[in-house]
């Protein structure tokens, strides 16, 4: 037990918690967005792949690294374009249609990569975002390593967060975007046009979650890997349900989450580590993930038209 | 613009959208291999001869196109009734466990097969049990639940193979004790790289077929797909097909693991599928969910990543290409379906 305690005090321990848990603020925030407008985005897994991909790529290329930041987005909102466009005016089924863009989006990271790099045996690196030098605070004894020593893509992450809440809930764009997400046809009453709010919301979603997957490549890790999203955007729609479709709570589970996943790293090392399989370690994220869907099964607060196409016209 | 429905449709309409929807693949494909700098007609001829120029490549194709055809019906199956069951990759490997736990020798009798793809069938069908009652009783989305499945399973088989099933001649490579004799599937003909695996599944196919067409269960699945208050409101019991949908959907999934380690591989390891699961489900949306179509597509599938293997080997396109064409497949056929059902009008 004092292993843990030493754990859970440790500055670092923090530090990593809030590195692991912005890719996730990231690409959850653009699933709820997705999902407060009534579209599920099963792509997210993908398009974080893209995301990866390209903004590493870009920044291989040459690009600044906000360069392989924007880059990411916009292959992000391509992704999402080509998901709302099937999903909202035609009203696909949004499982096959996420899956599809899943694959579809995993599989041209894959392609493009080999054709672009087709010797390469190691992925090569790129120089990644480095911590912020914040003056005072990043010196300040625990709290300065624990909270102020972070890259500008995880300050982003917070912000984006924060934006995100500040729109859904205080401008006349997010009341829109929420309605549409419980009753369409009175949206469209009110003279707003319904597709074009459900795939906006698509395609900006969609663009946060490549950000999320551009994290990994640009301040986590400096190169990119096939696996290396590894079932994040999955996680991510627990994340979603967990925070009952609200940004500040889907926030707050996602650090809780990035907790778990920083303190099962740290228990490998610990005694508990040698005698329990390393793998069990690894399966927690998704096992706590399940367990999340379950504890807020109960709660009602999906968005009531989620999942449900609007055809106008029809009654 | 908006979606109005069609009464009639012409079955021009019928069949000449997903065959549409194939030819632009087909065109995708091609775009692709100019993209990759080669001969786009030279890339599709290929792929086609890698896949069927030669008697061994038809066999690898049929050996591909086995695993798949198991994870395409436990897919359609599924899908029928609305139940999304993504987790066919986890009820695989759960499948491949029970071959190996059976078949290295804790049961040496004549019975090792039939016992062994009965416990697969079990531990498949258990495993999606767990979603599909959290699904009935809590309203958990099961799409969620089984994705996250899949990688806890892969975490366990990864556990498995260096702990408990551990080869002790494997050299570090981590795969598992091989099977005995005894718990092989025979070749179909001997000489022929071809297992009894293949046989199995095309006859799983029709088994589902019947099922679907001649049975009550077949009837209440499509029922429960089509409107689920619709088919409560008619008395139906819908948690209880779900349930039945799933036992089934999960079983055939886990024989597409059973047939891969006792027919094929004869061990476990953790490459054991590249993701057969996940290529069930364009399997079965390419099959428009129908068992024996599913035949058909998963020849067709695993034809395409077998030559796209081969062709990768001559022209340098990369093999990823397979992959893209089947998600870009999968895309153009459910708007293809779609566009049969209704057109789209202005305003």
């Amino acid at each position: 037990m004092s292993e843990i305690v030493d754990i859970l005090i440790s500055a670092s321990f923090w530090a990593a918690v809030i590195r692991i848990a912005s890719p996730l603020i990231l690409a959850t925030m653009g699933e709820l967005i997705c999902e407060r407008a009534g579209v599920l985005n099963l792509g997210i897994e993908g398009i974080m792949v893209i995301g990866a991909f390209t903004g590493w790529m870009a920044v291989y290329q040459g690009m600044p690294l906000w360069g392989g930041v924007a880059v990411a987005m916009g292959a992000g909102m391509l992704f999402g374009l080509l998901h709302s466009t099937l999903t909202v005016p035609f009203g696909l089924s949004q499982h096959v249609v996420g899956l599809g863009v899943t694959l579809f989006a995993t599989a041209s990271a894959s392609f493009t990569y080999r054709l672009m790099l087709p010797e390469v045996t190691s992925p090569p690196k790129i120089e990644p975002f480095q911590p912020l030098d914040i003056p005072v605070l990043s010196d300040l004894p625990w709290l300065g390593e624990a909270i102020f020593q972070q890259t500008a893509l995880t300050w982003a992450a917070f912000a984006v967060a924060l934006v995100v809440a500040w729109t859904l809930y205080r401008t006349p764009l997010g009341l829109a975007v929420r309605a549409v997400g419980e009753n369409p046809a009175a949206v469209e009453a009110q003279g707003l046009s319904v597709t074009g709010l459900r795939m906006g919301a698509v395609i900006v979603g969609s663009g946060l979650m490549a950000v999320g997957g551009a994290f990994l490549t640009l301040s986590a890790f400096s190169s990119f890997f096939f696996e290396m999203v590894n079932g994040r955007g999955w996680v991510c729609i627990a994340l979603v349900v967990f925070g009952a479709w609200k940004p500040g709570k889907a926030v707050l589970g996602a650090i809780l989450f990035a907790a778990f996943d920083a303190l099962q790293i740290r228990l490998q090392q610990t005694e508990l580590g040698a005698v329990l399989p390393y793998q069990l370690f690894l399966a927690l994220p998704f096992i706590l993930s399940i367990l999340a869907l379950i504890l807020m099964s109960r709660r009602a607060e999906v968005p009531a038209a989620l999942m449900v196409p609007y055809n106008k016209g029809e009654r | 613009m908006r979606l109005e429905p069609i009464a009639n449709p012409t079955s021009a309409r019928r069949i000449g959208l997903p065959a549409l929807a194939l030819v632009a693949t087909l065109a995708v494909a091609m775009l692709l291999a100019l993209v990759a700098g080669a001969n786009p007609l030279a890339v599709l001829s290929q792929i086609a001869t890698g896949a069927l120029g030669s008697k061994l490549a038809i066999l690898e194709t049929l050996n591909r196109a086995t695993p798949l055809i198991f994870t395409g019906l436990a897919v359609a199956v599924a899908f029928r009734a609305k139940l999304w069951n993504i987790g066919a990759e986890a009820q695989l490997y759960a499948g491949a466990i029970m071959a190996v736990v059976l078949g290295t020798g804790a049961l040496a009798s004549p019975w090792v097969l039939p016992v062994s793809a009965l416990a697969a069938m079990l531990a498949g069908a258990a495993l999606l049990l767990g979603p599909v009652l959290l699904k009935t009783r809590l309203g958990v989305d099961e799409v969620v639940t089984t994705l996250l499945l899949n990688f806890i399973m892969l975490l366990l088989v990864s556990y498995l193979l260096e702990g408990p099933m551990k080869d002790p001649m494997g050299m570090g490579w981590p795969k598992s004790t091989p099977l005995i004799p005894e718990a092989r599937l025979p070749r179909i003909v001997e000489g022929l790289r071809l297992h009894w695996g293949f046989a199995l599944a095309i006859l799983s196919a029709v088994v589902v077929w019947v099922i679907q067409t001649r049975t009550t269960l077949g009837f209440e699945i499509r029922a429960v797909g089509q409107n689920p208050e619709a088919a409560r409101f008619a008395g139906m019991p819908v948690n209880g097909v779900l349930v039945k949908t799933a036992l089934l959907s999960g079983g055939l999934a886990a024989l597409a693991g059973w047939s891969e380690v006792a027919g094929l591989k004869g061990h476990l390891s953790s490459d054991l599928s590249p993701g057969f699961g996940y290529t069930g489900i364009i399997v079965a949306m390419l099959a428009l969910l129908h068992p024996l179509g599913v035949v058909v597509t998963a020849i067709f599938v695993a034809g395409i990543f077998v030559g796209s293997d081969a062709m990768s080997r001559a022209a340098g396109v990369p093999t990823y290409i397979a992959d893209m064409l089947m998600a870009t497949a999968l895309l153009f056929m459910v708007l293809a379906i779609l566009l049969t059902k209704v057109r789209v009008v202005r305003g």
